[in-house]
């Protein structure tokens, strides 16, 4: 096989500075919404104290898990070898790093004394799972640049499989943080669950790889980039088995709450009377996030997969953001049982479902993580060389696999 | 006097003991160092105010679901007072410390009414979660948030299993210089530790019995011979969510 | 065209703007010290321009964390010593502009904090309070004429 090159993006500079401006803006006022809520105090928000994480926790979650799952793609070529996406190692890492980047800007800035970072990142406490999770999330960021680096130097390329590996257990471990940080929630009905660290590793895998198909096909439709047909479909059909297990895994958890007489009041609300909660998950993350592009990725039409692809990642993506949302909000909704088998009534809410309706603040500040991300990868892509030369089926050569890996291997600098 | 004393938590016989110390002290001592002397009077050993709060106390507080009164909100009303928490007319993110829950069996339709507000818990779950340590149990077991490195990341109010904590929305002015409170961050019920401090109740357990409700009671749960160690050893208390295992200091009986 | 003539005006102006500043008596306004009540504070005033913070700090840990409510360096103490009476009734906060502690941070060009959750006010309380607590000492005292 011949060597993968890699290059930077060059020329383009209509699209590309446009592009950038656009997301410039978008970052400018995330911004100015996140100083909004920080100097008027979160009542100009959805957010209440029945309803205390909205709208910027379940993108910031979203961009986190994401963020894990980006690398999927980069531990399939260097821990399992698999060469077909080797080349896309560099560009599945930089994705790593802008989605986290991302999520915890928007994590922060909702923070109600955000001023205050440096004291979340000098006083722990090491029994919180979220202090924990501050560990992982700066310490993946470390292992993911370290994983560039040695996929990037060749003198360092042996080591690319070492760095995989430790990179693929640190996220494995990330995501378990994550979904512990409501798995952990002893008090409250729709959390304190096992199941939801499995669930958020299979969501991560699942949202990662749909954010980094998007990526790609956008990189590529603006680069002139040729895409493989064959990649695509292997791209889309994995992206399939994994939307799959987060089914599956949705799946024990509702079944396994549903066995138990004590969980019956949550589950009719998500499932049944949660109205637009029961819709977010019956028709967002069910059907439109999960049944339809499983559909869609496992009757590909030969030759023209990418149409296909993109729009089943762009359906996993929106359901993914739905899900987040159901578990994120609508847990919350879901009220507090202080009495079981009592009625119960106060000024406080005891007993009532919350309603929660996101503020535009909040939606920008959001959607400015996203825009942060986008524009960390396009400003990557533009700097350092992550894409390779070409990405046609031809310049993959399916055929010698195993011999093109060891050739590429040992090949000296 | 009458028979009804506001400071229902304290046992007579100690109080007696320290009268009488305190009549002592006032003779020998300077006002000022006389004040802390007396008035740390609810502990089981009274607390000079350079001493540090131990582990010997565990303040607790027994509420008797029959006293309180359905309708009754004196115990709210004295806390907004004490503590300054003047809302903003959002009832949806204004604080609150302490609230009156109207309880209702569905199947028998009898009524219960009664306070709520931080439990004070042994192994408080809000403590656990907090990732700066904002969150903390001090050693007389007041739980309490540190707002000088609170967050304002709110997951101690997503793992109280009691709702008991509020998140500060908005600026607030005019705090009362005993209970200081800000935008941003997370705050709850501190038992008053202000005024446990200097020896006297909570706000909320001094109002019920000014009310004359009589249905608090706060003191020393280490303190075999305090009223509120008498009367949980008498009768049967609850907790609420006992199967959590938190240890609440705050009981409930009649529940 | 148009640029060299903003070029020009700022060129012109900028001597006048300097002048102007410096006919403003050392720019930066010292800071009024508004003297508090009493003989003096709890230490130097050396020593408490240069600590007041790190004792402050010092004492907010041992109050907050371990009960302890010594007198000395509190922010309350501060507060009820250092605020002012108000022509209008009541007390000025200590945190407006002029009174003690904004006037020296404003000079410093530090911001305080404490206020955000503090009062800078004493409270009503206090006033009433000074130097002995009546009420709690009363309910003592006749509690043991009933004994």
């Amino acid at each position: 096989m011949r060597r993968t090159t890699y290059r930077e993006i060059t020329g383009q500079y209509v699209g590309f500075y446009g592009l950038m401006a656009g997301l410039g803006v978008l970052i400018l006022l995330s911004l100015a919404a996140a100083w909004h809520m920080e100097h008027q105090g979160h009542h100009v928000t959805g957010m209440t104290n029945q309803i205390v994480w909205g709208m910027p926790h379940v993108l910031a979650i979203f961009l986190i898990v994401a963020a894990s799952g980006a690398l999927n793609v980069a531990s399939i070529g260097t821990v399992f070898g698999r060469t077909w996406y080797k080349p896309l190692g560099r560009l599945s890492g930089l994705l790593a790093l802008a989605l986290l980047v991302g999520g915890l800007a928007v994590l922060v800035l909702d923070l109600g004394r955000a001023d205050r970072i440096l004291v979340a990142m000098t006083t722990y406490n090491f029994k919180s799972i979220f202090a924990w999770n501050i560990y992982l999330y700066t310490g993946f960021m470390a292992v993911v640049v370290v994983y560039l680096w040695v996929q990037m130097e060749r003198r360092m390329n042996r080591f690319a499989p070492a760095a995989g590996l430790v990179a693929m257990i640190w996220r494995l471990v990330l995501t378990t943080g994550t979904g512990s940080i409501f798995g952990f929630l002893v008090a409250r009905q729709a959390y304190d669950a096992a199941v939801l660290a499995p669930l958020f590793i299979a969501m991560s895998l699942s949202l990662g790889l749909a954010s980094f198909n998007l990526t790609l096909a956008a990189t590529c439709r603006g680069t002139g980039l040729e895409l493989g047909d064959g990649l695509v479909s292997r791209l889309g059909r994995l992206l399939g088995v994994l939307a799959a297990v987060v089914l599956y895994f949705t799946a024990v958890q509702h079944l396994t709450n549903l066995y138990a007489a004590e969980h019956a009041g949550v589950e009719r609300f998500i499932l049944l009377e949660g109205g637009v909660f029961t819709a977010l998950f019956w028709l967002g993350q069910v059907l439109l996030g999960g049944l339809v592009p499983i559909a869609l990725v496992f009757t590909l039409p030969a030759g023209r997969a990418l149409g296909r692809v993109v729009l089943a990642s762009i359906l996993v993506f929106l359901g993914g953001i739905a899900q987040i949302y159901v578990i994120v909000i609508g847990g919350q909704a879901y009220p507090l049982v202080l009495f079981p088998g009592k009625e119960v009534q106060s000024s406080f809410f005891d007993g009532v479902v919350m309603s929660y309706a996101p503020s535009l603040p909040e939606i920008t500040l959001g959607v400015g993580g996203f825009a942060m991300a986008a524009a960390i990868v396009m400003v990557g892509l533009r700097s350092l060389r992550f894409l390779p030369e070409s990405l046609a089926d031809a310049a993959l050569d399916p055929h010698h696999r195993a011999a093109a890996t060891d050739a590429e291997e040992k090949a000296p600098a | 006097m009458t028979g009804r004393t506001p400071q229902q938590g304290f046992d007579p016989q100690r109080r007696r003991f320290l009268s009488a110390a305190a009549a002592a002290a006032g003779v020998t001592l300077a006002p000022g160092v006389t004040l802390y002397g007396v008035t740390a009077a609810g502990s089981a050993a009274a607390r000079a105010p350079e001493d540090p709060v131990t582990s010997s106390v565990r303040w607790g507080l027994l509420v008797d679901v029959n006293k309180c009164r359905d309708g009754c909100n004196a115990c709210v009303t004295a806390c907004v007072e004490e503590n300054g928490l003047r809302g903003n007319g959002r009832p949806e993110t204004d604080a609150q410390w302490i609230r009156k829950v109207e309880l209702r069996d569905p199947s028998t339709g009898a009524k219960r009414s009664l306070p709520l507000m931080c439990q004070h818990c042994a192994s408080p779950p809000c403590v656990d979660v907090c990732p700066t340590g904002a969150s903390f149990r001090r050693a007389d077991g007041i739980v309490l948030v540190d707002k000088h490195i609170c967050i304002g990341c709110r997951y101690c109010m997503l793992a109280c299993p009691y709702k008991a904590r509020s998140f500060i929305h908005e600026v607030v002015e005019d705090q009362k210089p005993y209970a200081p409170r800000g935008k941003g961050t997370v705050e709850s019920c501190t038992f008053c530790v202000h005024r446990v401090d200097e020896g006297r109740t909570p706000a909320c357990v001094e109002a019920c019995a000014e009310a004359g409700g009589d249905a608090m009671t706060f003191g020393d749960l280490n303190d075999p011979n305090s009223r509120i160690s008498k009367q949980v050893a008498a009768y049967v208390t609850d907790q609420i969510r006992p199967d959590l295992g938190l240890d609440p200091g705050v009981r409930y009986r009649n529940l | 065209m148009g640029r060299r003539l903003v070029l020009a005006l700022l060129l012109l102006l900028a001597p006048a703007a300097a002048a102007a500043q410096d006919s403003d008596a050392g720019r930066v306004p010292l800071p009024t010290i508004v003297k508090g009540k009493g003989e003096a504070c709890v230490a130097d005033t050396a020593y408490m321009r240069r600590y007041h913070m790190t004792e402050l700090d010092h004492q907010r840990d041992e109050t907050m964390h371990r009960g302890v409510r010594t007198r000395k360096f509190s922010l309350k103490e501060c507060v009820d010593c250092h605020a002012t009476l108000a022509p209008t009734g009541g007390y000025v906060s200590v945190n407006a502009p002029g009174q003690f502690c904004r006037s020296c941070h404003d000079y410093a060009a530090v911001t305080i904090d404490c206020f955000q959750c503090h009062a800078a006010r004493p409270g009503e309380k206090e006033t009433k309070r000074a130097g002995a607590f009546p009420r709690t000492a009363g309910k003592f005292r006749q509690e043991s004429e009933v004994q």
